[in-house]
């Protein structure tokens, strides 16, 4: 059994394509029970993420597999195969196994070390779970990135650094107003960047939160959530004054926030700092507003440029994770080719032959006036039994094709009878907590 | 023995000043306390320094330029001991101890044979008017240095090429406070030093206010400060504003403490 991994992400597709193969959440289901109609595909897990859509499956057939998979990707989002195929990639075997690895432990993420691809893939392998279109491999395999991307997180500074663009941001606004616990932040707009940044500055002790978006009653619930203020979106520069860092992400096609505004709100301030952070994409805030005495303005591209430099100088933090994805592999791998037939049948055999043996001698010692003859016939009889104990289970494990469970069955065997020579010692799996 | 005194010294703000520097590198917190061990030490020899030179002049021993500078650089250490005690911060070291040693540098290059005081000078005055100004001096060194950090840490966060130096230096707020503060407590200094300065002028030559350049440069730096705290507490001229301010009026106090004595003639010529 294979496990293969088809698809696009931030590194080899613009927005416009991965919005149009992304998968929405609420609607999982259909999609699963489509890949693992395909023939040869006996497990799934789709993962859709705004920088990512991947399908991890399981098949006989790794080229077949792989073709099956593309198609489905294109058909399913009714996009021809030519143009999606330049964006797609595709990993089977020990390749497979570390790049989601990589991906759960967050190294391949537009940002390394941000924290939400794990939560997003564990929802992902949640809906496969739910919808039973993973099983014992996928099921075990996602466990175990799961645990390498903890290993990861403890035992490196990877996550724990400024990483991640809120981790950014927050320590910039440290840099800059040394002590948060006076201070105030406010959400212009109410993306998921914007929030998930709201909350590390709440984490971090900021006084207090205010809240506006253009729908007054998106701000409010906010604000509640927040235990903020919500304000009207036409009182914003009324109220701008009272915040000492403002995140901003509305849908705004033009600045909505000019070097004017801010100078004649600065001097409100008696020229008191202030933080702009502009997470929107167009930009909602005029970048010459940088330039106003006392006003520091980061977009995100000036929040991912910390985050590089923060990065290169912990290279050697990547590394170490890299050297924990590596480890984890071969352990998985071993597990995974241990789910092959033959070897389990031949130690299955050596197990019962062994048992056999064992008994053999034992009657053989006590019952010391048996002819020659006999025990030959004592020892013929005794192999017999096995063998006719073992037929039915050894012909069922040699079909292959269409809905055969053989991996189960093996992984039934091995550990009902013991046979850990090929795999390892089932270990900590790693809790599926959210 | 005063001599020797006054080479441990240097030595001594020398070392620290090397260590200082080697903290703006390597940050490590042993560094910062033994490059405080240092300067610490080296203000204790100073200070016994000085009042051996009290002892055997007689007087405070801040009337040649030797002594002066001497006396610049060990108000500078002192109240920089002060401010690294109540904020923590190590580096503040290095940027103003590298100024104490250069005054003691200087200091070394001018004569420092006791020469008898001008009988005029002779009074109770001359502690308390020049130990007030050294003082007020010395904070408004601090308020320099911590200006000059404020424009670095300014220029990183502004420029965001967040350098390696970025990490070590203190946030934006806690420069502009220590700005504050060395101004909230060099200005009353300062004010009082002038005054005191017109009392002992009105004594020794019957004068308060005779417009001499040393007094005239000292009004015009009062008035420059004054302009600062004024700003500050009324339209917040805070952060690079103020930074900014911090460091031209120290270069007014250095005019007013060197150039005026070195450039220009007055009462105060002989120091």
């Amino acid at each position: 059994m294979n496990i293969v991994v088809v698809g696009l992400s931030h590194k080899t597709a613009a927005v416009e394509i991965r919005e149009k193969v992304a998968f929405a959440p609420t609607q999982m289901e259909k999609p699963l029970r489509e890949v693992v109609a395909l023939p040869d595909i006996t497990e799934a897990v789709i993962v859709s993420t705004c920088n990512r859509v991947e399908i991890y499956a399981t098949t006989h057939d790794i080229a077949g597999g792989i073709a099956r998979l593309k198609r489905f990707l294109a058909d399913y989002h009714h996009l021809s195969l030519e143009t999606l195929e330049p964006h797609l990639y595709n990993y089977h075997g020990e390749e497979a196994i570390r790049h989601v690895f990589r991906v759960a432990a967050s190294l391949d993420s537009m940002v390394v070390g941000e924290p939400q691809i794990l939560g997003q893939i564990k929802t992902s392998y949640g809906f496969a779970a739910e919808f039973k279109s993973s099983g014992i491999i996928l099921n075990r395999f996602l466990h175990k990135a799961f645990s390498v991307a903890k290993r990861v997180r403890t035992e490196t500074k990877i996550a724990s650094s400024a990483v991640s663009v809120s981790f950014a941001a927050v320590e910039l606004a440290k840099k800059i107003f040394g002590d948060l616990s006076d201070k105030t932040v406010m959400l212009i707009g109410a993306g998921e960047m914007c929030e998930l940044a709201a909350k590390h500055f709440i984490n971090n002790g900021v006084r207090g939160v205010m809240v506006t978006n253009r729908t007054f009653e998106r701000a409010a619930k906010l604000a509640e959530e927040f235990g903020g203020k919500a304000v009207n979106f036409e009182d914003l520069f009324d109220q701008l004054h009272k915040a000492d860092i403002i995140l901003s992400s509305t849908g705004a096609p033009h600045f909505i926030i000019t070097p004017k505004d801010v100078t004649e709100v600065i001097r409100r301030r008696k020229l008191k700092p202030m933080f702009f952070i502009d997470i929107a994409v167009p930009r909602d805030i005029d970048p010459k507003v940088n330039d106003v005495q006392n006003v520091y303005l980061y977009d995100m591209d000036d929040l991912q440029g910390v985050v590089a430099t923060n990065l290169e100088q912990r290279g050697k933090e990547a590394t170490k994770a890299e050297q924990i994805v590596n480890q984890e592999i071969g352990q998985f791998f071993k597990w995974l080719s241990s789910l092959e037939v033959t070897p389990t049948i031949v130690a299955l055999r050596a197990r019962f032959e062994e048992a056999r043996q064992a008994e053999l001698a034992k009657t053989l010692s006590n019952w010391k006036d048996l002819a020659p003859e006999q025990q030959k016939r004592l020892e013929a009889l005794t192999a017999a039994i096995v063998n006719k104990l073992l037929h039915t289970p050894t012909t069922v494990l040699k079909q292959t094709g269409q809905g055969n469970r053989n991996d189960l069955y093996v992984d039934a065997l091995r550990s009902l009878f013991d046979l850990n020579t090929g795999g390892p010692v089932p270990e900590d799996l790693g809790e599926l907590e959210e | 023995m005063n001599a020797l005194l006054f080479k441990i010294t240097i030595g001594f703000y020398f070392i620290a000043t090397v260590m200082y520097l080697v903290y703006l590198l390597k940050p490590r917190d042993l560094v910062g306390r033994l490059s405080h061990w240092l300067i610490s030490s080296g203000f204790v020899l100073h200070l016994v320094f000085t009042a051996f030179r009290y002892h055997e002049a007689g007087y405070t021993p801040i009337t040649n330029l030797h002594e002066a500078l001497s006396f610049f650089a060990l108000a500078i250490v002192g109240v920089f001991i002060a401010f690294e005690r109540k904020y923590h911060i190590f580096i503040l070291g290095s940027f103003v101890i590298p100024l104490a040693l250069l005054l003691m540098a200087a200091s070394s290059t001018f004569p420092s044979a006791v020469v008898p005081l001008n009988p005029a000078l002779k009074s109770q005055w001359l502690l308390v008017h020049t130990t007030l100004a050294f003082i007020s001096y010395a904070t408004f060194a601090i308020a320099f240095g911590a200006g000059i950090m404020y424009l670095i840490q300014e220029h990183f966060l502004k420029s965001k090429r967040l350098g390696a130096m970025y990490h070590k230096l203190p946030s934006l707020d806690t420069l502009d406070e220590i700005n504050y503060r060395s101004l909230t407590f060099g200005f009353p200094l300062l004010t009082f030093a002038i005054i005191t300065g017109a009392i002992w002028a009105e004594t020794a030559w019957g004068t308060y206010w005779s417009w001499d350049p040393k007094e005239t440069w000292s009004l015009i730096t009062w008035f420059v400060y004054a302009a600062l705290i004024h700003g500050r507490l009324t339209t917040g001229w805070r952060g690079r504003k103020a930074a900014i301010l911090a460091i031209i009026g120290f270069f007014i106090l250095l005019f007013t403490f060197l150039g005026v004595n070195l450039l220009l003639k007055g009462l105060h010529s002989y120091i």
